[in-house]
């Protein structure tokens, strides 16, 4: 049983369904993030927990009790927007303070309850500052400090990164992570940057057009994805046409079309159960680009040639065509650069561990429920 | 060349509007019985004669109150109409804000008869109350323009942090709504006081017997003679209308930038 627990939870607006049947079970203290392309439902089932929206249909639970009918500001819950949405009126002392008033807490209790909320996030030395007077990444902190103040059951954050520039993110996503853990709050994080998800997350449920597509540790997201939508969402993939041959003892032996037959771990495959059509799943940074001539080593290897490169710094996105005859695909690589970058038009090698593969079963559609450990 | 004529120009158009205002100002301080040049020098009697005119002071407390209650009203009723119209989906909103914001586009006569009539009709005489009712219906479309302005640039997420935290929707709208929809509400306020304070074709038919503001009593000054109290009761009325609103501004200035926002 969760902390927070959703079954069965529908939202419609009219005639559009936004979240579909959706069930989630998310353990108590533990940091859940939904994760999807805009419009695919994360604010709206976040906003149901919180008590923003009705579900129209399915209950949700909160501590063993259901709150559908519980308005938001009985459910003790801590939210933190995108825009941080502190009051701009009141200083950063009394925006903290402003859950506490409502809780029976003594005014000697609220200062020293700011305080330690006002040093948890690093910023003590603002307490009399307004918010405008702040950068996003203090108001940003601020927001966090005020939402965790008040001992809520449940923190829920709506893509409270988005708004801070790119370096600024990073170190926010540490320290967020790092607070969290330290207080322990079961806490719901919404965003659709799969980096910030698999950073900080105990789980990522990923979601498209109001479905959940599968839930799982950040890893066995990005390892063994459900769905090919799973697997283009989170980094870049090569996804290939696949016929699955069967299992030989702890191997999954698979075709491509134009390549030699692959074996890969089942564990690699838990959803494909024998013959069949497939996909085979290739992370571009598993592909690793050599010059033809190197040796043979405990990896796969095909010919390759190089179609262009996207020249990154440190590293380098190469897009290459493998196959033969009639059966060539195009597949990207992301690999660090050794000295100098492979030239386009060069020919190459290009390697891969087949545990770093994985395979679907083609055309599943995969809907519905799913629901974290 | 080109800009020398365009400053003139400018210069004679801001003649044209302030010199007749300069002018009543300038003379009711004039010590002479005429209320025109050339001054034969400063006084304030006509002030004192304002102080000691019964029928005048009469008038005055009669707007003033007149004006106090209708900004009042106004700015109750525009805040809630505003909340209505801006935060909640009812049906027919438009229409609703269409019909509130009327008064500011029919001609003001026409509403002033059509009140009368239309008060007249359902049988409710004349009355300080009906006064009060035609005041209110021109001056809360001023209130609900600002303050409906305001309450769309006050984003949602304030609110239901605040919500969030534990605040009922009432808490919330007193501890966060109203106090960052102040400015809009201190500006409609005035705005509901000066154009009550001013008005006087909707006054002249609805007040009741006897009773007098200051423009109508003004005007039934004029009546009878030019009198220099006039300018008095004049600049009086500048002082009232334009000073009140410049207050109201800078006081709302300084008190957002003690907030820097
Ligand atoms: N009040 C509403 N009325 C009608 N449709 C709505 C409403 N709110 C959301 N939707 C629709 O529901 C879908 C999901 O919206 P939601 O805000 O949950 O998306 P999201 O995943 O948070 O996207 P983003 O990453 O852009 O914030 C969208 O298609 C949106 O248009
Ligand atoms: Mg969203």
């Amino acid at each position: 049983m969760g902390a927070v627990n959703l079954s069965d939870v529908v939202k419609r607006f009219g005639d559009f369904t936004a979240v579909h049947r959706m069930s989630l079970e998310i353990p108590e203290g533990s940091f859940l993030t939904l994760l999807g392309p805009s419009g695919c439902g994360k604010t709206t089932t976040l906003r149901m927990i919180a008590g923003l929206l009705d579900p129209s249909e399915g209950d949700i639970d909160i501590n063993g009790r259901r709150v559908n009918d519980l308005p938001i500001h009985k459910r003790n819950l801590g939210l933190v927007f995108q825009n941080y949405a502190l009051f701009p009126h009141k200083t950063v002392a009394e925006n903290v303070a402003f859950g506490l008033r409502y809780r029976n807490v003594s005014r000697a209790d609220i200062a020293r309850r700011v305080q330690e909320a006002l040093e948890l996030v690093r910023l003590p030395h603002l307490a009399s500052r307004y918010p405008a007077a702040l950068s996003g990444g203090q108001q940003q902190r601020i927001a966090l400090a005020r939402a965790v103040v008040i001992e809520p059951d449940v923190l829920l954050l709506d893509e409270p990164l988005s708004a801070l520039d790119a370096n600024l993110r990073e170190e926010m996503r540490v320290e967020l992570k790092n607070i969290q853990k330290r207080i322990g709050v079961t806490s719901v994080f919404v965003t659709h940057d799969q980096s910030e998800a698999l950073a900080m997350s105990d789980q990522v449920v990923v979601m498209s057009e109001g479905r959940i597509e599968q839930v799982g540790a950040p890893q066995e997201v990005y390892n063994t994805p459900a769905s090919e939508f799973v697997a283009r969402f989170l980094g870049a993939a090569n996804i290939l046409p696949a016929e699955a041959r069967g299992i030989e003892g702890e191997t999954m032996v698979l075709d491509v079309p134009g390549l030699p037959r692959l074996g890969i771990p089942r564990s690699r495959a838990p959803r494909l159960a024998g013959a069949g059509a497939a996909r085979l799943v290739i992370r571009a940074e598993k592909l690793a680009l050599t010059p033809v001539d190197a040796p043979a080593d405990d990896r796969v290897s095909v010919p390759a040639m190089v179609e262009a490169v996207d020249y990154q710094g440190q590293s380098a996105r190469y897009f290459l065509r493998i196959g033969e005859g009639e059966n060539t695909h195009q597949v990207q690589a992301i690999n660090m650069i050794d000295e100098r970058p492979f030239a386009e038009g060069e020919a190459v090698s290009v390697r891969v561990r087949p545990r770093d593969c994985a395979a679907l079963p083609l055309g599943t559609a995969n809907g519905g429920g799913g629901s974290a450990a | 060349m080109g800009w020398n004529l365009i400053r003139l120009y400018a210069v004679l158009v801001y003649l044209f509007m302030f010199l007749p205002v300069a002018v009543v100002v300038l003379l009711s301080f004039n010590a002479s019985q005429f209320g025109a040049f050339p001054m034969t020098g400063f006084s304030m009697r006509w002030f004192v004669a304002l102080w000691e005119n019964d029928a005048v002071m009469r008038a005055f407390r009669t707007s003033l109150l007149l004006g106090l209650l209708c900004a009042l009203i106004s700015t109750t009723l525009g805040i809630l109409a505003s909340l209505a119209l801006v935060r909640y989906r009812i049906p027919g909103r438009n229409l609703i804000t269409t019909v509130l914001i009327a008064p500011i586009l029919v001609p003001e006569v026409v509403l002033a008869v059509s009140l009368l009539l239309f008060l007249n009709f359902i049988g409710i005489g004349k009355s300080f109350l009906m006064l009060l009712a035609g005041h209110v219906i021109f001056t809360l479309p001023f209130v609900i323009l600002v303050v409906q302005a305001r309450l769309v640039g006050i984003r949602r997420d304030v609110e239901e942090a605040a919500l969030s935290l534990g605040a009922s929707p009432r808490q919330t709208f007193f501890s966060v709504t109203l106090p960052l929809l102040m400015p809009a509400v201190a500006a409609g306020a005035l705005f509901a006081f000066t154009i009550s304070f001013d008005n006087i074709t909707g006054t002249l038919f609805w007040k009741p017997g006897g009773v007098e503001t200051v423009p109508t009593q003004i005007f039934a000054m004029l009546r009878h003679s030019i009198s220099p109290e006039i300018n008095a009761l004049g600049t009086v009325m500048i002082v009232l209308t334009v000073g009140l609103p410049l207050l109201g501004a800078s006081l709302a200035r300084w008190l957002s930038m003690k907030r820097g926002v």
